[in-house]
């Protein structure tokens, strides 16, 4: 075996293409470092009519949009999946934990929500205030100047607030809310619930010249060709290569290892070149890891040498640890009122006009932390699911489920756009027992050792979960709604989504000041290894109620002028 | 238009580190308002080379027989009939398309199959021709046995109907046909606005004064947007 060697010396390494990785690339690139980024999937761009799923109706597939080949429907831009072919994960002592990996240029940047929320002063201190988890080593003051400039680069839309927890933004206006969302905010007023302008990073006014402006047709998760919604690919990564950055995109390259040398510095990486199938050394003065949370622990596991045992800098014995993801629990309803109506376009943004931010006390509550409420509805394109039980509403109006006919494809049109439905995204606990590890048992088809999860729910967020079915229900009633279906009971977790259904897995190489209770420092760099940096989500502390892209972002962004820095001072 | 020069994406790690060069891509010029002419391949809804090869693989096998077809087309016709203005499911392409999801979900396969044969087998009993070749009245008798499923125990012929409806009905509604008969609007570039005010008023709602401030003033959305210190948008 003969590993195939690049003579180039790059500046930095980066490791995955997602949030963090085209962050750190533009950042890093344009501060005239020579850069490798080095990404799992193919080359994506949403401009490239090969690849566009945006604008295509359901007929133009023989299988209408069915979910058969991509888990959130084929039109989705995420090349990728819960299971991926060749790729294996494992579990543990029964766990159930849910992987969504997305192989290519931009990662899962191409089909998220683009929920873009900041996190707060109390976000990063929790601890202090309850006594769970652990507190950040940095606070919002550190991290607002770089949310100022992902907002003013990036682009998000949202409005003033002035609420504590929700810090505000440099926002784009937002878009007026859909009638749904209308009924939404009369049914969450009737119980108090406070209901904002979503804060989401669509462009729906110019923010640069290279970047289209929204034309509302609800379909980021499909990657906009215009360019109009955040993607890492077309905001950060080629807006980087247009401003003359050294780029070199490896794509279809699976990074196997960080390699040392004998003082345990990094090197470089190693990665098979999926189409060969050969190992290729990469060699560079720093390597910044954004393979994801759990795709960087993995590798930074496997990556044992002598001067590190337990793998690249895990003295502390953590890297996996303290993984966590959001909770979720779900709602639908139906709202009479709403039945017959009016058909017009309003596919507007793709996902919410307006969301409900955290509003309780906990101290009033028994769960600690939050959640937010995110809101469906709408004349939506039909696509495969379209139609199923077409007429089970009818139990509600008390008339016959079933038949066919005339009076079937009636009762199709008079219920579409009266349904409606909640999702709850709430804060879960860190706890150490829950982690990923390496499965000595099993590898992947590149004959890499592949992540066993161990992953258990607590209390905590069971009766969260429980808390928002229960507030998914009164509002569908302050809407003069029906809910579907019954609560789920204890024994289904209250209806919480099962580990990682969320994607928001967080954790796995956390921050802190103690290099023996945490994996990175304050700039996410390695304790034990000063040139290896993190800037995907495994430096989180803890999740927040917030999505978590635009901390990545922040977090990337700073990291990235801290590495810039330290070059300069050469200290590393 | 004002073209932008082109971006080259210089690729590697490909064969031996060998170099590709990512072709010239169109320029960013796109949005709202602006359309551009994109050459897209008719049937290629945005797949990747292995999911071609897997739609073409389903495409070239054959899961119904000929008779099994042509109960397709009267039973598809019979869930979702022709109107004075709307073809049937029949008439919309849903017995190809139920072809081709019993060959993408392997699942559906004996449950379909099973129920084609046990239609044939009552009609057989009862009128002395296989279902297809009964007459309407005569389809629409058995199909009332098993078109409202029982709540606590739905029979295997309820089941099979209970999917037959969900393909149609979801076959039909994702048609060329099916969507207009439905009437959606969207799938388009546009500029959102807003409820239109005759809904509004039909529904009791209104766009909170307060609010007003916070939305998107359309005439201005292609301003670059600045904002002074204090995080106010002032264009």
């Amino acid at each position: 075996m003969q590993i195939i060697e690049s003579s180039t010396m790059y500046d930095v390494i980066i490791v995955g293409s997602g949030a963090g990785g085209g962050m750190a690339t533009k950042v890093l690139s344009e501060a005239g470092l020579k850069v490798a980024v080095v990404e799992a999937g193919p080359f994506f761009d949403p401009k490239d009519p090969k690849q566009q799923t945006q604008f295509k109706w359901p007929y133009e597939s023989p299988r209408r949009g069915a979910s058969t080949v991509r888990d959130f429907g084929e039109f989705d831009m995420a090349l990728g999946g819960w299971d991926i072919k060749g790729e294996p994960y494992t579990q543990k002592n029964g766990s159930k934990f849910a992987w969504f990996r997305s192989r290519m240029l931009g990662g899962r940047t191409n089909h998220w929500g683009r929920i873009s929320l900041r996190f707060s002063e109390r976000d990063f201190k929790h601890r202090s205030l309850d006594g769970l988890g652990e507190d950040w080593p940095i606070g919002y003051n550190d991290v607002k100047p770089y949310y100022d400039r992902v907002d003013k680069l990036i682009g998000v839309f949202g409005s003033k607030e002035g609420l504590e927890n929700e810090p505000d933004g440099f926002f784009l206006p937002a878009p007026k809310p859909r009638l749904h969302e209308l009924y939404y905010m009369d049914g969450a007023k009737k119980s108090g619930i406070p209901v904002i302008p979503a804060r989401m990073s669509m462009v729906t006014k110019k923010v640069n010249k290279d970047r289209g402006i929204c034309v509302y047709c609800g379909q980021c998760g499909r990657s906009c060709q215009y360019y109009a919604d955040f993607s890492s690919g077309s905001c950060l990564i080629f807006p980087a290569q247009a401003n003359g950055g050294q780029i070199d995109l490896f794509v279809n390259s699976m990074v196997r290892e960080v390699t040392t040398n004998d003082e345990g510095k990094a090197t470089g990486v190693l990665y098979i070149n999926k189409e060969d199938r050969k190992e290729y050394q990469l060699k560079g003065k720093v390597v910044v890891m954004a393979a994801s949370a759990c795709s960087s622990a993995r590798i930074l596991l496997n990556s044992k040498s002598k001067q590190h045992p337990g793998g690249l800098g895990n003295s502390s014995g953590l890297i996996g640890k303290y993984l966590h993801d959001s909770t979720g629990a779900s709602r639908g309803g139906f709202i009479p009122s709403m039945m017959d109506r009016k058909i017009y376009n309003e596919d507007g943004v793709g996902g919410m006009h307006v969301y409900s931010p955290w509003w309780l006390d906990n101290k009033k509550l028994d769960f600690p932390r939050g959640y937010h409420i995110e809101v469906w509805g709408g004349l939506g394109m039909p696509n495969y699911g379209f139609g199923f039980n077409p007429n089970s509403i009818n139990e509600m109006l008390g008339e016959d489920v079933g038949g066919y006919g005339d009076g079937l494809r009636d009762d199709v049109k008079r219920y579409y756009g009266s349904t409606l439905g909640f999702g709850g995204r709430g804060e879960s606990i860190a706890l150490e027992s829950n982690y990923c590890e390496i499965d000595p048992t099993q590898v992947d088809e590149f004959g890499i050792p592949v992540l066993r999860f161990n992953y258990q729910w607590s209390d905590h967020e069971r009766y969260q979960a429980k808390h928002m079915h229960e507030t998914f229900e009164e509002i569908i009633h302050n809407m003069g709604g029906t809910v579907f279906g019954d609560a789920p009971g204890k024994e289904q977790d209250y209806g919480l989504n099962k580990p990682g259904e969320i994607i928001h897995e967080v954790g796995t190489t956390r921050m802190g000041n103690d290099p023996k209770r945490s994996v990175v420092n304050k700039f996410e760099q390695m304790h034990d290894v000063d040139n290896v940096f993190i800037v995907d989500a495994g430096p989180f502390v803890s999740q927040a109620d917030k999505n978590p892209t635009w901390t990545i972002l922040a977090l990337a962004w700073r990291t990235s002028d801290y590495i810039v820095e330290q070059l300069k001072q050469q200290s590393i | 238009m004002d073209r932008r020069k082109s971006i080259k994406s210089i690729i590697l790690g490909g064969v031996a580190g060998g170099l590709a060069i990512n072709g010239c891509k169109p320029g960013i010029d796109g949005e709202a308002g602006v359309t551009e002419e994109i050459a897209i391949d008719e049937n290629h809804f945005g797949r990747t080379p292995e999911e071609k090869e897997q739609i073409a693989k389903l495409q070239a096998e054959q899961f119904f027989n000929e008779h099994q077809m042509s109960t397709l087309h009267v039973l598809c016709a019979l869930i979702l009939p022709a109107n004075a203005k709307y073809g049937s499911a029949t008439d919309a392409g849903v017995p190809d398309f139920i072809e081709f999801m019993a060959k993408d979900i392997p699942a559906y396969q004996t449950q379909l199959k099973g129920g084609l044969m046990w239609l044939d087998h009552t009609s057989n009993k009862e009128n002395g021709v296989e279902f297809k070749s009964a007459t309407e009245a005569q389809q629409k008798v058995i199909l009332d046995g098993i078109a409202f499923p029982d709540k606590e125990e739905p029979t295997y012929e309820q089941n099979f109907f209970s999917l037959m409806r969900n393909l149609t009905v979801t076959g039909y509604f994702t048609s060329k046909m099916g969507i207009e008969d439905l009437g959606y609007k969207g799938n388009t570039a546009n500029v959102w606005d807003g409820v239109p005010q005759d809904v509004l008023d039909k529904h009791g709602k209104a766009y909170p004064k307060d609010w007003e401030s916070k939305f998107v003033d359309q005439s201005k959305r292609h301003i670059m947007a600045e904002w002074d210190d204090d995080m106010n948008l002032i264009t």
